[in-house]
């Protein structure tokens, strides 16, 4: 809710995704699919739309939006029909789009977003469908001249389109990162948006409390979290204005301006091209068969939610604790190594706490963590089985940030194994209270705080590697004695 | 043997001579080479290839020599400039295409380079296969090899595989390949008294064979005898997964089809085809085809194929849609001609009006109407639907027959200009082919008498899809009953 001179108003917005599928051959093509090769060189003559080529759907990417389908809860058509959206441009060789229109290969889903106030919330998917990229006019090559680019021509993108359920920017974000962390989860997408692989566009409209939908406008391509969150709410701002001052909506498709924070009208309603949709004549309606779906379905990875709720109840994690290790694929992967067989509130805390603050500082994601999981298992086990204390194990680590070693050899090379010998624990108690006599017999008349004092004394003496169970024990007895 | 001599063979005969050393491939390139050249005014050819026809035959010898023939081993062919032929220039008779070389060949001339055919060149034909009468090209008109008795004018093959039913007639080529989009392999083969076979769709590849529209296209070969026209399809045919609507199944010895033997199959005679008043001579030479039947053991039954009547608009509207998309491509962007502009839009205006003719221009406005929003419904939806009912005609019918009886074309060739003020005129043309493209069954055109002026007619046999065997069967007996004999009064070889 918005709150303006003459009252509240609701944001409403409906986000339609391209996510590029991820695969080897482009959707209709055999032509490679790599980011940042060098210019038109990842071309077939289909994807050049040379005379007489003919496209050929490449069964991985209808895998991967079927997949994607399963992963968004949502029914996977046995028929759908693939259709040319008719426009002239350059990086269009063909003159038109190969997509998915009256008949998509994936129609109703839901998403559930984790509030940040520990709610969930459900958002519709309408419908995903298949469809080939354009590819990239270059407009600032040459001072008259338009490049082209078709590496990207004839690539596979799953447009994925939720209903209008989304209240805020902050949903809208929310909504963003969770369908990413499943599409990676998945592997049917990278999610990587400053390569483009995930690009949004935003439907915006405002309306009173209670009143029907108002006029919307679309934001096109928007490439990164935070230009959705901006676009969403100047524009938001910018109808609410307009309403305000008595003006009406109208509808239009506008670009977001990153550098100033603005939307600007790009065409409206009228200039709307004519698509002049109809079935590609080349393509067969695509047929799926429900066993095939069926194995798919089968072998599809365990998911964020899942995952989540499975850490809750197997591993006794909090709620907040679990949404932070199952947000990315590669988090969750890498703490169930960890925790595998071990304390997982400990798994858990090391990961979250030392592993993350290691992380932020080298500015690396958890897939070029220097620790690998089994290294950081290896850590937990010499806590557990008595090598190392909980306190060198922190020294221990942060040695493993820097070398990458593993952590049994730095014990060993720095000689940090702790002492169990109780001889030597005494000797060392011996040794401190026979310095400190006079603050013995302060604490044997009653100043109890100094007992702290002493185990200080011991462990530094022992240069941290005293069993500090021992430690107590011996120093208890030595005391009372 | 002489060039007249080596000229007059039938495939099937050149076959078997040259596997007999009868005579070489090379010698029959030679020959095939001059006859191109003698036959240069019927304008048949856009792009000769006398040295690739030489270098193939050459090859074919050595395979011959070794004992290691092909099937169509030193068979000199032509081939619609529709098919892209790698480095060799494919203009699909456009201007637009100016200069186009394409880096691959085409799925249908690669196989029958691999079974040994020898490239006389590329033919001429209707701009992007557009047209009944080969003369709407930007390389100009093609000439039939046929005269009116007693009246010299030029007449038209009839289109859009004019070039090549031409060359095929005039004996400048011994076989050819064609496209059949509504009738442009039956309606020439009939205007210039040759056979011409459309397959079933999904039978030949599409690849590499410049779209017009995509759903009735349908590439096919062109010969002088029915037996030549099952050699080259078996060569022609096969699944091919570069292209989707190709269909996975086997393909046949056509050739052993041809047994003569046609007793107790049932011949559909589809009443509609009388309906809009044909010229009595068409209707003779029909009822004719149909006693040959009959006397030759088949039994004919009249059937009905109520959608008919509505085939003809149905195809104006459905390959028009279709074309205005296909050729989206061609924008001055890649490859072809470019007229420059001052802005993105003029390039494309300037470049796409230079480089399409009349007819092209015609049909992408069409089906740029008939898609549009708000005429969708009216014209492409409602036109589908005459579509799958009208394959649902077919099918009900072919419960009742083996093959259908009809006229290939409702006239003769006419003169060259005749009908080309009246569009409407032209479309008339493909009236009685146009429905077995939008159902997609096989189709062939026999020539079967003369008109009265003496030029020739084809008789057309539609079956089942994919039972091309049994079109090719009864199209032979249809052949061996009609003993078309007639000569064009302009064949390469004779020294006219």
């Amino acid at each position: 809710m918005i709150d303006d001179r003459t009252g509240q108003w609701e944001t409403v917005i409906g986000l339609e995704v391209h996510a590029q599928v991820v695969s080897k051959a482009k959707l209709f093509s055999g032509a490679a699919t790599e980011f940042g090769a060098e210019p038109n060189t990842q071309v077939s003559p289909v994807d050049a739309a040379f005379p007489g080529m003919l496209p050929v759907i490449n069964r991985c990417c209808v895998e991967q939006a079927v997949k994607t389908g399963l992963g968004l809860d949502a029914e996977i058509r046995l028929a759908s029909v693939f259709e040319r959206k008719n426009y002239f441009y350059p990086d269009l060789p063909p003159g038109y789009q190969i997509s998915q229109y009256q008949q998509p290969v994936v129609g109703p889903g839901r998403l559930v977003l984790d509030m940040p106030d520990g709610t969930s919330r459900e958002i519709g998917i309408t419908r995903l469908h298949l469809e080939q990229d354009a590819g990239k006019s270059l407009h600032d090559q040459h001072p008259s001249l338009t490049y082209v680019d078709l590496n990207r021509a004839g690539v596979a993108l799953m447009e994925i389109v939720s209903e209008p359920d989304l209240r805020s920017a902050e949903e809208a974000a929310i909504y963003l990162r969770k369908l990413r962390s499943i599409l990676r989860y998945l592997g049917t997408c990278d999610g990587n948006m400053e390569e483009g692989s995930l690009r949004c566009d935003c439907n915006v409209s405002v309306r009173r409390a209670g009143e029907p939908y108002g006029t919307r406008c679309e934001i096109k391509n928007l490439n990164s979290i935070r230009y959705v969150m901006q676009a969403i709410e100047y524009e938001a701002r910018r109808q609410i204005e307009v309403l305000e001052e008595g003006g009406t909506i109208e509808q239009q498709t506008r670009l977001f301006d990153a550098g100033r924070g603005v939307t600007r009208p790009m065409r409206s309603k009228e200039e709307a091209h004519d698509y002049r949709y109809f079935p590609d004549p080349d393509l067969l309606p695509l047929t799926l068969d429900p066993q095939w779906i069926a194995g798919l379905r089968a072998e599809l990875p365990e998911l964020p939610d899942a995952k989540k709720a499975r850490f809750v109840l197997e591993h006794g994690l909090s709620r907040d604790d679990a949404a932070v290790l199952v947000a990315e694929r590669e988090t969750a992967l890498f703490f169930e190594q960890v925790a595998e067989g071990r304390d997982t509130k400990l798994a858990a805390n090391w990961v979250m706490g030392d592993l993350f603050g290691a992380l932020n500082r080298l500015g690396v994601g958890i897939e070029q963590s220097p620790v690998t999981a089994a290294q950081l298992g290896g850590l937990l086990d010499l806590i557990a089985d008595g090598t190392i204390s909980g306190r060198l194990a922190k020294e221990v680590f942060a040695e493993m940030v820097a070398t990458g070693a593993d952590p049994g050899e730095i014990v060993e090379v720095k000689g940090l194994r702790q002492v169990t010998d109780s001889s030597a624990i005494e000797a060392a108690i011996d040794a401190v209270l026979a310095a400190q006599a006079e603050k013995v017999a302060e604490y044997r008349a009653g100043r109890d705080k100094l007992y702290g004092f002493f185990v200080g004394q011991i462990m530094r003496a022992t240069h941290g590697k005293a069993n500090p169970r021992l430690v107590n024990q011996l120093l208890r007895k030595k005391l009372t004695a | 043997m002489s060039d007249s001599a080596l000229l007059a063979l039938t495939l099937a005969e050149a076959r078997d001579g040259l596997l007999h050393k009868s005579f070489s491939a090379r010698e029959l390139a030679a020959a095939y080479n001059k006859a191109v050249e003698e036959a240069e005014p019927l304008n048949a050819y856009i792009t000769p290839t006398p040295e690739r026809a030489l270098e193939m035959a050459d090859a074919a010898d050595q395979r011959l020599a070794r004992g290691e023939a092909l099937p169509l081993d030193g068979i000199p062919i032509a081939v619609k400039d529709l098919y892209c032929t790698k480095g060799v220039l494919t203009t699909a008779a456009s201007h637009i295409l100016d200069g186009f070389r394409p880096p691959y060949e085409s799925t249908v001339s690669e196989k029958l380079w691999q079974s040994g055919a020898v490239m006389l060149g590329k033919t001429n034909l209707d701009e992007f296969a557009m047209g009944s009468s080969s003369t709407t090209g930007y390389y100009g008109a093609v000439e039939n090899p046929w005269r009116l008795s007693g009246d010299n004018r030029p007449l038209v093959p009839g289109g859009s595989s004019g070039g090549s039913a031409a060359a095929v007639a005039a004996r400048a080529a011994l076989a050819a390949t064609g496209t059949d989009t509504g009738g442009s392999i039956r309606q020439p083969a009939s205007f210039c008294g040759i056979v011409g076979l459309k397959p079933t769709y999904g039978r030949c590849s599409r690849w590499g064979v410049v779209a017009y529209a995509s759903s009735l296209d349908h590439p096919g070969p062109m010969t002088r005898t029915v037996r030549d026209a099952a050699i080259m399809l078996r060569a022609m045919s096969g699944h091919d997964p570069r292209d989707a609507t190709s269909a996975p199944v086997p393909v046949p010895d056509y050739e052993a089809a041809l047994t003569g033997d046609i007793r107790g199959l049932r011949v559909g005679i589809p009443q509609e085809y009388r309906a809009d008043g044909i010229p009595a001579e068409i209707e003779a030479l029909w009822q004719q085809g149909a006693d040959w039947l009959r006397a030759a053991g088949a039994e004919l039954v009249e059937i009905s194929l109520p959608t008919i009547k509505y085939a003809l608009p149905t195809y104006y509207i459905i390959a028009p849609a279709e074309a205005s998309s296909n050729l989206a491509r061609y924008d001055g962007v890649r490859f072809g001609l470019r007229v420059e502009g001052n802005s993105l839009d003029e390039m494309y205006e300037l470049t796409r009006a230079a480089g399409f003719g009349a007819e092209v221009r015609r049909r992408v406005l069409i089906g740029t109407y008939v898609l549009s929003a708000g005429y969708y419904n009216a014209y492409y939806l409602k036109a589908q639907r005459v579509r799958a009912l009208m394959i649902r005609d077919f099918a009900t019918a072919f419960e009742k027959v083996d093959c259908i009886l009809a006229p290939t074309a409702p006239s003769a060739a006419f003169a060259i200009g005749e009908k080309t003020e009246d569009p409407i005129a032209m479309y008339l043309n493909d009236v009685f082919t146009v429905p077995a493209n939008l159902a997609g069954v096989p189709a062939i055109s026999v020539p079967a008498g003369l008109s009265a002026d003496g030029l020739p007619l084809g008789l057309q046999i539609m079956g089942r899809a994919f039972d091309e065997e049994t079109v090719l069967r009864v199209a032979g007996v249809l052949e061996n009953a009609a003993r078309f004999r007639h000569l064009p009064s302009f064949v390469a070889g004779c020294g006219q």
